[in-house]
């Protein structure tokens, strides 16, 4: 019976990849719009640009403010998180700001940037920064927050320092909000990255979807920012299998349901 | 009514002396004062209850005593040593098992050890045993949630046994499973203050439960919290485990207990 | 937070901020970052200039028609989610890779697609927030306590009754949690859009602004956006409270 669902899941995904992009190819076939150019043409074009290495190129553009921008985000998120998670004094003084930051529509500082910083990778990994570090930081609060708080007596009842408390219940508590937190964040900056390449300078992915625009060169610019998505999917699951590697047992209903 | 029974003080000679006392313990939330004055003993290597409605402040009392919460006056001393924070000498068990939901049944049952600095292969030597001492042999490497409520707290008791503590708070142990589970971990326990040289302190709600395994029954009453009553059952401890539920004391104590809450319940 | 025994309100730690960068800004550090006095005063002045109503009206209009569509097609599209099986698993994979991929970069896509005008703006804002309120319309759904639709049942409630006393209510508040979450993406959607597409909107403010180094104008653009967004989340999320009080005790 398991076997039989997950074959159905399968199949289901394969039937409905087929149904979409069956639907982007006939819609380029008719064709819907001169720029609409068919599924297997953006495919060819993406073949291309993988056998010719410009794909690989632009990529170790993009990523380099991307990977930079979210490690970045990662480490000091977490950790302003959980000074925020821990202390109320630090939770008046900063959690309005990151409050406002997540609500708020940070893009519009890129300008300001631009005009502080230049068009170089520094601004391209600060627009990284505060797209993805707001979230990571109000999470990571969060789940330090509402760690349970009989885990937390327990925790003191059998004396464990309030190191121990930190390693062994509160971090461990809050991880799958954390990485939830991270996910989010992660997403947020593959918006941020596309976006300053888009906005400050065309360079990596966002050149060839700039350039191949200008000169209508279609099915290269649809094969780029498909497979842009494809990365930031992908990335995102690998994040998830990562959680689930080191955090074995948050694979769970709570114990206390 | 009273013959089978006896007030603190009264026959001093049966009762061992304190391991845990309690004095003029107050503590107040705010306006609200949860506890009032309150003193009470708690003799060695027996089970005392502290059975009241809910909000009479039972669990406010047991967590003053672990170390968790501070009173606002009134102090506690456990074996002549005034109770300043948790210490090695009690270990806690708690209403909702308070199991680490990313931890094996192993690493739960060890957790204690663990804060205590003991080193990986021996502490779980000691956890294998006490899991096996509560019944859960070969459920070392299952999760919390893989587990029904009773051997939940199976883990629970198994994690305070096992840091050997002299004195055992056990917090509404048995409220969150089924009856059936309950009348097994009644039975259970019995066994375990008559083997074991420890001082047990049962927080319920269940007068059933509360005269079934205490030596000694301390009615609390609310709004502020006192002491009202004292109960000493006498000669329960003798019986048979299966007998006991039919004995005429334990139908007397039960009425008795009843007929003096049920003025105080809602 | 307590001071003293007295409790200071949430976000009282804006003001030491603010008053923080009116320091900054008059000890001249940078000349980025005027002080927040003289910003402030920019703001009033500018608040009533064509120029800022304009690009005001035009990223409501933008933003209002993006929310509603995302709205009216994202709830009935969950609900139907979370009651289909078939068409669950169908669009499932596809309502999650959309909902974590940079959209940012399917923007030029609608520049070719529906030109540089409010079109393509409301299609970016309607698609930074659509796909949080399906998946959440899909959750409410799906989380709805089996025996409250028995119950209906067995008082002989028809398919009908059941979907609007029992299912819409029984689903209102991760919908509502839903369409918040989705309303703060197309904040950010309408401004991306625009960013991309600058030639209307704020995005044609900043444009001016930032080409000619108006950096107090900059910031009195920037403030009103902020606090706009930071209005329109609490709103809803009072909102939300206000309806979805239930929500907890289920």
């Amino acid at each position: 019976m398991p076997m039989l669902s997950i074959n159905r899941s399968l199949h289901l995904k394969i039937l409905s990849g087929i149904i979409v992009f069956g639907a982007w190819e006939i819609a380029g076939q008719i064709p819907v719009s001169f720029g609409f150019p068919t599924f297997f043409e953006s495919m060819a074009a993406l073949a291309d640009m993988v056998l010719d290495g410009s794909l690989l190129h632009a990529y170790s553009d993009t990523l380099r403010p991307l990977a930079i921008g979210l490690l970045i985000s990662a480490f000091a998120g977490i950790a302003i998180g959980l000074w925020i998670g821990l202390s109320s004094w630090f939770d008046w003084l900063f959690l309005p700001i990151f409050i406002v930051m997540q609500a708020a529509p940070l893009a519009a500082l890129i300008p300001l940037l631009v005009m502080v910083y230049g068009i170089g990778l520094t601004s391209k990994i600060f627009v990284v920064c505060i797209m993805a570090m707001p979230v990571i930081v109000l999470n990571t609060a969060g789940g330090v927050r509402n760690t349970p708080t009989n885990l937390k007596e327990m925790g003191r009842s059998f004396l464990g320092t309030e190191k121990d408390i930190i390693l062994k219940v509160i971090i461990p508590s809050a991880s799958p909000i954390i990485f939830s937190g991270l996910r989010l964040g992660a997403s947020a900056g593959f918006i941020g990255a596309i976006l300053s390449e888009l906005k400050i300078t065309p360079t990596g992915v966002g050149d060839i979807i700039t350039y191949s625009r200008s000169i209508a060169d279609y099915p290269s610019m649809y094969a780029a920012i498909f497979s842009i998505i494809v990365l930031a999917v992908v990335f995102l699951n690998l994040l998830e299998r990562l959680e689930k590697l080191l955090f074995e047992g948050n694979v769970r209903g709570y114990a206390s349901d | 009514m009273g013959t089978h029974q006896t007030r603190v003080g009264g026959d001093p000679s049966d009762i061992p002396a304190a391991a845990v006392s309690a004095r003029n313990i107050s503590k107040t939330y705010g306006d609200v004062e949860a506890l009032k004055n309150l003193t009470l003993e708690f003799p060695r290597g027996q089970l005392t209850s502290l059975l009241g409605p809910s909000g009479c402040g039972k669990t406010t009392l047991l967590k003053i005593i672990a170390g968790l919460l501070e009173p606002s006056s009134g102090e506690v001393e456990v074996n002549g040593i005034p109770v300043t924070g948790p210490g090695p000498d009690r270990a806690f068990v708690f209403q909702d098992f308070a199991l680490l939901p990313w931890a094996s049944v192993l690493r739960n049952v060890a957790f204690g050890l663990e804060l205590r600095g003991i080193g990986r292969s021996e502490r779980e030597g000691i956890a294998e045993r006490y899991i096996r001492n509560v019944g859960l042999a070969g459920f070392e490497k299952s999760f919390p949630h893989e587990l029904s409520g009773g051997m939940r707290q199976r883990v629970g008791l198994a994690r305070a046994l096992a840091v050997d503590s002299q004195v055992l708070l056990m917090d509404e142990p048995f409220s969150a499973v089924d009856e059936q589970t309950r009348r097994k971990f009644q039975e259970d326990l019995l066994g375990l203050v008559a083997e074991e040289n420890k001082t047990f302190l049962f927080v319920t709600h269940s007068i059933e439960e509360a005269v079934y395994v205490s030596d000694q029954i301390a009615i609390l009453l609310p709004r502020p919290s006192r002491v009202s009553e004292i109960i000493r059952p006498r000669g329960l401890r003798d019986k048979d485990v299966a007998d006991i539920r039919r004995d005429p004391e334990y139908l007397d104590i039960v009425d008795q207990i009843w007929a003096s809450l049920r003025f105080y319940v809602e | 937070m307590k001071v003293l025994g007295l409790r200071l309100p949430g976000m009282s730690s804006l003001i030491l901020w603010g008053l923080l960068w009116e320091a900054v800004g008059q000890s001249g550090m940078s000349f980025f970052l005027p002080p927040l006095s003289s910003v402030i005063g920019t703001l009033i002045e500018i608040f009533g200039t064509p120029a800022f109503q304009k690009a005001l009206s035009e990223t409501a209009r933008a933003f209002l028609a993006g929310v509603f569509f995302a709205i009216a097609i994202g709830i009935p599209v969950g609900i139907l989610m979370g009651k289909n099986r078939l068409v669950d698993e169908l669009l499932l994979p596809w309502v999650n890779i959309f909902l974590s991929a940079p959209l940012t970069a399917l923007v030029p896509v609608l520049m070719v697609l529906f030109g540089f005008g409010m079109k393509s703006i409301i299609i970016t804002t309607s698609l930074f927030g659509i796909w949080i309120i399906i998946l959440n319309a899909r959750a409410g759904v799906m989380q709805i306590n089996r025996s409250l639709i028995d119950m209906a049942l067995s008082f002989g409630a028809s398919p009908w009754a059941a979907f609007s006393k029992i299912y819409f209510w029984a689903a209102l508040p991760e919908i509502l949690g839903g369409v918040r979450i989705g309303v703060i993406r197309a904040v950010k959607g309408v401004i991306i859009g625009q960013l991309l597409i600058s030639i209307v909107g704020f995005g044609a403010l900043f444009e001016l602004y930032s080409a000619n180094f108006l950096m107090s104008h900059f910031w009195a653009v920037l403030i009103v956006l902020f606090a706009l967004a930071f209005s329109i989340s609490e709103l809803l999320a009072y909102l939300e409270r206000r309806v979805s009080y239930y929500a907890a005790k289920r």
